[in-house]
C-alpha cells in the first residue's frame, strides 16, 4: 500500500469575505487578481511545504501535488516549483504529481527538462503525472481546446522520447515541432519516473491509461462509480491482453483526523467552506459549464460513470450529461435542511472523526475499491495550519499504521511493490537476493 | 425559417469531402457565407436577393453544418481556400461574396487570394481584422445563448428569431459550429495581423455594412475595412446589432442590390 498527502493549497483570505461559511461564493474565472495579497501567499506556500515536510515526518509515503491555474481555490499554478523546493527539502516520500496539465504547454521540452530535474534533485523520488485539464486551464493559457486530447498524447510521446532517446534528435509532429532535441538533464530513474494518470470522468482517458499499463488514480469520486471506472479500467486492460491488479488503481479521498469527535466535525466542516472549488463539493460556487466544457475539449459521449455524481459532473461543466444520466429526479431530490457536509460523510466522500472511527471508515474504502494506492486529502477548505498538523499528527501515530496493517490483510499492493507494466513483484535488493517471479493480478 | 421551401437543398463533393448548400433563384450569382454559429438557412434578406434577381447559394462552409469537417484545417485561411475549391466546383464565379461576421472573415481571406473568383464583396458586421479599438466579443466566454444573443440589438429580437428556448437541433449546431470555430479561430481569435497587409491588393467593390448597434464586432473594424480596401463603400445601417441582415433584411438587401446595380 502506497499511502500519499494532499490538498490543494486554497487561497484563503478571511478578509476577502469569499470565504469561509457564510462567505461568497466564487464564480469560475470572473474574480479579479487586483485582490491577491502576495504576503498572504508568502504565508500560505510556505505553510503548505511545512505542512509537506511534516507529513514525511509522519509516514507518507507520497506527497502530493496538483495544479490549477487562475484560480483561488489551487496555489499549483507552477507546481514543479513547489515540487523542485521539496525535492531539496524532504528526503523520503516520493513526490507525487497529479499532474502537469500536458495540453497547455506549448513547449514540452522545458517540461520534461523540469521534471528530469526534480527527479535528480530527489535522487529518484518523482512519480509524474498527467492530466488534460479542465476548461480553466484552456483558457488561461489560451490551449486551443479542441486540440486538448491530440496535444495531450503527442505531448507524452515527446517527452518519453526526450527522457529516453538518445539525442539529439528531431521531432516534427502536428503540434509541436523541435529541430534539436538534447536537453541535459536526463531523470535520475531508468527508463523514466513512473507515470500515473489522475482522473475523474473521460473515458478516452481511463482506457488510454489502461492501454500503456499506468496507474489510474480516481480523484474523489464517489464509491460505486469509481469502482465501475476501475472496472472499465480492467476491461480494457483485458483487451490489451493482461489482467489487472491492485497496483493499476489509486484513489483520492477526503480524510481529517482529530483529537475529539467535536474537533473532527468542526474541521471536517472546513472542507465545504473556504473558497469555492469546483471539485469540492458543497463548495463549488458557480462553475460556468461553457467554459470548463470548451467545445470540443471532450467528446460529449464518452464519460464515466463518475458522471452520475453531481459534484463530478459540475466541476466539469456537465450538468446536462449528469441530468440524463440520472434515472429520476426525485432520487436527486434534496431535503429541504439539507446538510451537504452530513450527507457527504454518509456516503464516504469525507471521512472526519477520531483515529478510532476513522480507521474504520477508511477500511470500507480500501474493501470496496481495493486500490494499491490512496491519498489523503486533508487540510483545505477553510481548514486552518493548526487543523492540519492536529490530523497529521494523528495519521502518523494511528491511522497510518493502521491502515497499513489493513492493506497487507486484504492483499493492496502499489506499483512500488507490484511493477504495473509486468505484473511481477518488485524485489526490493536490500531484503532479498532473487528476484520473485510470481505475476500478482486479480479482478476488482 | 420563414420561406426556406423556396430554397434546393444540394450537395457537392471537392477533394476534402462533401460540401451541403441550398440555393434558388435566377440570375447574377451571389455566395453567402454564414455566421460563427452556423448556417441560418434562407432568411428574408436572402428572399430579398432572390426578389431582385439574383441567384443565391448559402453553403454551410466545410466543418459546419452538413459540409464534411476538415479536421487537418488549422486557419481561417483553410477554410477560405476550401469555399473558394467550392466556388469553382459549382461553377459559379465570379460571384458576389456576402459575407457575414465570421463568415466575412473567410470571404476576406479569400478576396485576397482568389481576386478572380470575386465580382464584388460585401463584408457585414465582418471580423478578420485586429480591432484598432474595443475587442472582439469573446464567445468562449460565453454560453451559446448568451453569445447569440449579444449578437442581436437586443434581447426582444433573439427572441422573435430563437423564442425563449431554442430547440434542440438549433443547441446541437451551435455547439458544433463553436467547436469548428475554435479549431481555426481560437488564437489569434477572430483576426489575422497579416490580412491587413494583403487588403489593398483586393481592388473588387466591396460593401462594407455594420450595425451601428453591433456589440460582437467593434466599429472600428468597419472603418478599418474601409479604409484598407481600396474601392470600399461603407453603410452603417441605424438600430441594427451584429446580426444586420437578420434585423434589417430589407434595408441591408437594399444595400446589397444597389451595391450590385452600381458596380455592374
Amino acid at each position: 500500500m502506497f499511502i500519499g498527502h494532499f490538498t490543494e493549497r486554497p487561497y484563503q483570505d478571511p478578509e476577502s469575505g469569499y470565504f469561509g461559511a457564510t462567505g461568497r461564493s466564487i464564480t469560475d474565472l470572473t474574480m479579479s487578481n487586483a485582490s491577491y495579497d502576495p504576503k498572504l501567499g508568502a504565508r500560505l506556500y510556505n505553510r503548505y511545504l511545512d505542512e509537506k515536510i511534516y507529513a514525511e515526518e509522519m509516514g507518507f509515503d507520497g506527497l502530493m501535488l496538483n495544479e490549477h491555474h487562475s484560480t483561488p481555490f489551487c496555489m499549483g499554478g507552477v507546481m514543479n516549483l513547489e515540487a523542485a523546493i521539496l525535492a531539496r527539502i524532504t528526503h523520503k516520500s516520493k513526490i507525487v504529481l497529479l499532474g502537469n496539465i500536458l495540453p497547455i504547454w506549448d513547449d514540452p521540452l522545458f517540461l520534461a527538462e523540469e521534471l528530469a530535474e526534480i527527479d535528480m534533485i530527489s535522487e529518484g523520488r518523482l512519480v509524474t503525472g498527467w492530466v488534460r485539464g479542465t476548461g480553466r486551464e484552456s483558457v488561461a493559457h489560451n490551449a486551443v481546446a479542441p486540440y486538448n486530447w491530440e496535444r495531450f498524447q503527442e505531448a507524452h510521446d515527446f517527452i518519453i522520447d526526450a527522457w529516453t532517446r538518445p539525442g539529439p534528435f528531431r521531432w516534427e509532429g502536428e503540434h509541436y515541432h523541435f529541430r534539436y532535441v538534447n536537453p541535459w538533464a536526463r531523470p535520475y530513474q531508468d527508463p523514466h519516473p513512473p507515470i500515473w494518470i489522475p482522473g475523474v470522468m473521460s473515458r478516452n482517458t481511463v482506457a488510454w491509461a489502461a492501454e500503456k499499463r499506468y496507474p489510474y488514480v480516481m480523484l474523489a469520486t464517489e464509491l460505486e462509480p469509481t469502482k465501475e471506472s476501475y472496472a472499465y479500467y480492467t476491461e480494457v486492460a483485458k483487451e490489451h491482453g493482461y489482467e489487472t491488479g491492485t497496483q493499476h488503481r489509486g484513489y483520492l479521498f477526503k480524510v481529517h483526523v482529530d483529537e475529539t469527535e467535536e474537533l473532527a466535525e468542526q474541521a471536517g466542516r472546513k472542507f465545504v467552506q473556504g473558497p469555492s472549488n469546483p471539485f469540492l463539493e458543497g463548495n463549488q460556487g458557480v462553475v460556468r459549464p461553457f467554459i470548463q466544457n470548451l467545445p470540443g475539449l471532450t467528446q460529449r459521449n464518452n464519460l464515466l460513470p463518475t458522471m452520475r455524481s453531481f459534484a463530478a459532473a459540475a466541476s466539469r461543466g456537465r450538468v446536462a450529461q449528469h441530468k440524463s444520466e440520472t434515472k429520476k429526479p426525485t432520487e436527486q431530490k434534496k431535503p429541504e435542511k439539507f446538510d451537504t457536509y452530513v450527507d457527504q460523510t454518509k456516503k464516504y466522500s469525507i471521512i472526519s472523526g477520531t483515529p478510532k472511527t476513522v480507521i474504520p471508515k477508511v477500511k470500507h474504502v480500501l474493501e470496496t475499491l481495493r486500490p494499491g494506492s490512496i491519498f489523503f486529502w486533508d487540510g483545505d477548505g477553510a481548514m486552518s495550519h493548526e487543523d492540519s498538523m492536529r490530523s497529521l499528527r494523528l495519521m502518523g501515530s494511528d491511522v497510518i499504521p493502521a491502515v497499513r496493517e489493513i492493506a497487507d490483510e486484504l492483499e493492496l499492493k502499489s506499483p512500488f511493490e507490484v511493477d504495473p507494466k509486468t505484473n511481477q513483484r518488485i524485489v526490493d535488493s536490500n531484503t532479498s537476493d532473487s528476484p520473485d517471479n510470481s505475476s500478482e493480478s486479480e479482478s476488482p | 425559417m420563414q420561406g426556406s421551401s423556396e430554397f434546393e437543398q444540394l450537395q457537392i463533393t471537392i477533394p476534402t469531402g462533401d460540401v451541403a448548400y441550398i440555393k434558388a433563384g435566377h440570375g447574377e450569382p451571389v455566395v453567402y457565407l454564414h455566421h460563427s454559429w452556423g448556417s441560418p438557412g434562407a432568411l428574408p434578406f436572402h428572399h430579398n436577393l432572390i426578389a431582385t434577381g439574383f441567384s443565391t447559394t448559402i453553403p454551410d462552409m466545410p466543418g459546419w453544418g452538413g459540409s464534411t469537417r476538415p479536421v487537418w484545417a488549422r486557419d481561417v485561411r483553410d477554410i477560405a481556400i476550401l469555399i473558394g475549391i467550392a466556388i469553382d466546383t459549382l461553377g459559379l464565379g465570379p460571384v458576389t461574396l456576402i459575407g457575414a461576421g465570421f463568415g466575412g472573415y473567410v470571404a476576406a481571406e479569400l478576396a485576397t487570394m482568389s481576386p478572380s473568383r470575386i465580382a464584388r464583396l460585401v463584408l457585414m458586421g465582418a471580423v478578420g481584422l485586429y480591432p484598432d479599438e474595443g475587442e472582439i466579443l469573446d464567445q468562449m466566454m460565453l454560453s451559446h445563448r448568451q453569445y447569440i444573443q449579444e449578437s442581436f440589438r437586443d434581447r426582444q429580437t433573439y427572441v422573435e428569431h430563437f423564442g425563449e428556448e431554442p430547440d434542440a437541433q438549433i443547441r446541437t449546431l451551435w455547439d458544433l459550429s463553436r467547436e469548428m470555430t475554435a479549431r481555426v479561430s481560437w488564437k489569434p481569435y477572430m483576426h489575422n495581423r497579416r490580412l491587413q497587409h494583403l487588403l489593398p491588393n483586393v481592388t473588387c467593390p466591396s460593401l462594407i455594412v455594420y450595425g451601428e448597434k453591433d456589440k460582437v464586432a467593434p466599429r472600428s473594424l468597419a472603418q478599418q475595412f474601409e479604409k484598407i480596401l481600396p474601392n470600399a463603400k461603407l453603410e452603417l445601417v441605424p438600430n441594427a446589432g451584429h446580426l444586420v441582415e437578420f434585423e434589417e433584411p430589407k434595408v441591408v438587401a437594399d444595400l446589397v442590390c444597389e451595391h450590385m446595380r452600381r458596380c455592374s
